[in-house]
């Protein structure tokens, strides 16, 4: 498959906005300048910008717990982004989600949600909504290894099916839910092996490589568009980092050793992916190194944003609650 | 305005909606065949895609309607009450939340349509009337419909609002034949179904009939009640019921779901935080026994509140 270098180009520059920003929130954690859990999608931003860029703006995602990756990836606000996760008025939720519910409904984003496996039927009843409305747009789930363990996750994936509805299942398989190994929790081989069961295509792609994610969910979309129904993609990553932050330290030796560790950081998909660019002469190394420095410019820009965006005030309190309001009780 | 039976009710209000706006769609299981009594022929004038009959995957579909929601669709959902547990992820983490965690983004017009099949000789897993746990969620609307005039108006203001909502549909009503007296009713207000000046008796779902029985029957020994039907619960109309009591002075409150922390609980904290003065009585919830309810139909009458149960609070208001 052809990608252009725009794409391959943007791939590289979506990738690095989400490493610096990620980056950015664990030191800024680190100095208390939030309160609360975050997770860091480092060493995973293959799988969402893979799958983002091969979208269009009217097709809707929806995340999960550790989501700071996909509102980024499919171009949303980086700004709005870090407001949100310091809980200020102009973050995406006016302050009132966080780290793990870091939705922007301007770029299609159908909600990131901090129970796990939760958004899976809501993004299938978009794909439901697409149908049934005689309309263009596919509806993506990012979920993780865990997840698909879950039973909101399974019915899901029949119920897409039966409809034959135009919804992409991706596991960003990262390999542990917490600390317990997808290897441990998991019956099948693979979670991609598990679309069998549901009549659907499984697909296990490489996660640290952006273009074949990109590849694969092209593949998906087309099928989705054409009314062929759903399809399971499978992205093999890797968490660099622990869990999450501000939920106490994890011995990491205990569940997963530094070699293995290690082992992942060599297949970073940002370094496999700028060589790439380098070794086809679309970027020059320092092109490549401007786009990682802009990169932590704008975070810092975002920061700076983030820090100077009030809290809300005490009268926001009752805020967002209804559509059609009713009296407080 | 004629008759109608309840069923009938819902029926219509569905395919009222559905005509007036493509958006509208109903899922639910066995509702092509109407199994449950309320969506006969609706696939035949709408056809299959707007009337989907669903696997058994609760979770799945009450998420899917919250999905095809956020996009612009008007979902109605066809539940029993007791599924609704299976699928309370969905129900709590997505549709109630979703709009004021995502500061506003998310707006979510869909219905569920829960029926309570309790009195029946169901036993423990398919009597249940769990309106109160709902009410103590933040962010669902909750209607409880006492007749079929409130089945239909409440059901299409809930097609036509843009929150979640939840109709809870006594299913001892299904089969009973009332007048249709309005046709659009707003959430948020109550009705005066008698008026009277001794005590107040509100009445949930069907037991607003009930205590309209009651106080037919305490009018004859002289005591004037005055029953109240909330129609819905979330938004509660306190208003009309303080200053119901303002009048009466005395309030009797019936309600089908377990007594503690029920919707009858809730009213009688209003009433004494915000009426007290006018109280000339203790406040008495009539409410379900506080146990599961049980299969032999010796105990299961036990457990609901009865015309015995509520005339003899009504009398004790008066002592």
């Amino acid at each position: 498959m052809e990608i252009t270098k725009e794409i391959q180009k943007l791939m590289l520059e979506r990738m690095w906005t989400i490493r610096t920003f990620e980056e950015k929130v664990m030191e800024v954690h680190e100095a208390g300048e939030f309160v609360g859990a975050a997770h860091p999608y480092i060493g995973e931003e293959g799988v969402a910008v893979g799958v983002c860029l091969a979208l269009k703006d009217t097709d809707y995602i929806a995340g999960n717990h550790r989501s700071h990756g996909h509102p980024l990836a499919k171009g949303g606000s980086i700004k709005k982004a870090m407001a949100e996760i310091y809980g200020r008025v102009d973050g995406y939720c006016n302050g009132k989600g966080g780290s793990m519910h870091l939705a922007d409904f301007s770029v299609g984003i159908l909600g990131e949600s901090g129970i796990v496996a939760s958004s899976v039927p809501v993004a299938t009843g978009a794909g439901l909504a697409s149908k049934i409305g005689k309309k263009d747009f596919v509806s993506v789930v990012f979920f993780g290894d865990g997840a698909s363990n879950q039973g909101a996750c399974h019915e899901s994936m029949n119920l897409a099916s039966i409809w034959k509805l135009p919804v992409i299942f991706v596991c960003e398989n990262n390999q542990f839910a917490i600390t317990t190994s997808y290897q441990n929790s998991v019956a099948v081989d693979n979670v991609s092996d598990r679309a069998q069961a549901y009549n659907m295509p499984g697909i296990l792609v490489d996660g640290q490589n952006v273009e074949a994610m990109y590849e694969a969910t092209t593949e998906a979309v087309k099928r989705a568009r054409n009314g062929e129904g759903p399809t399971l993609i499978e992205g093999l990553t890797y968490r660099f980092e622990e869990h999450s932050l501000g939920l106490g330290r994890v011995r990491r030796g205990e569940y997963r050793t530094e070699e293995e560790i290690n082992k992942w950081r060599d297949r970073d998909p940002i370094l496999i992916h700028s060589k790439k660019l380098i070794d086809r002469g679309i970027l020059s190394e320092e092109e490549c190194k401007e786009i990682e420095s802009n990169s932590y410019s704008q975070t810092e820009e975002a920061v700076e944003f983030a820090r100077n965006s009030s809290f809300p005030e005490p009268s926001d309190l009752y805020e967002d609650m209804w559509a059609n309001p009713i009296p407080k009780p | 305005m004629a008759e109608k039976i309840f069923a009938e009710a819902i029926n219509e209000a569905i395919a009222e909606e559905m005509r007036r706006d493509s958006n509208v769609f109903i899922m639910g299981e066995d509702i092509r065949l109407s199994v449950y009594g309320a969506t006969a022929n609706l696939y035949k004038e709408f056809g299959e895609e707007r009337v989907l009959d669903t696997p058994l995957s609760e979770n799945g579909f009450f998420g899917a309607a919250i999905g095809a929601s956020l996009v612009g669709m008007r979902p109605i959902v066809e539940t029993v009450t007791s599924f609704m547990w299976v699928a309370m992820d969905q129900l709590i983490s997505q549709a109630a939340k979703m709009r004021y965690m995502f500061g506003g983004q998310a707006t979510l017009p869909v219905v569920y349509r829960a029926s309570m099949m309790y009195g029946s000789g169901s036993a423990a897993h398919h009597s249940d009337r769990p309106y109160p746990m709902f009410m103590n969620m933040p962010g669902i609307k909750i209607a409880v419909p006492a007749n079929s005039t409130d089945a239909k108006g409440l059901l299409k203001t809930a097609v036509r609002d843009d929150d979640p909502v939840i109709i809870f549909e006594d299913a001892n009503l299904y089969g009973t034949r009332s007048e249709m007296s309005e046709d659009e009713i707003p959430f948020g207000k109550a009705e005066i179904v008698k008026s009277g000046t001794d005590c107040t008796i509100i009445g949930i779902a069907a037991s607003v009939n009930l205590s309209l029985e009651v106080a037919n029957n305490l009018e004859k020994e002289g005591i004037s009640c005055e029953v109240i039907n909330p129609r819905t619960l979330v938004p509660l109309d306190k208003e009309t019921i303080l200053k119901s009591v303002e009048k009466t002075g005395r309030l009797v409150i019936v309600d089908p779901a377990h007594k503690v922390c029920s919707a009858a609980s809730e009213i009688s904290s209003i009433v004494a935080e915000e009426g007290f003065w006018d109280l000339q009585s203790p406040i008495i919830k009539v409410a379900s026994e506080q146990v599961h309810i049980p299969y032999a139909p010796s105990l299961e009458k036990l457990v609901y509140p009865n015309i015995e149960k509520v005339s003899k609070a009504v009398k004790k208001t008066l002592e």
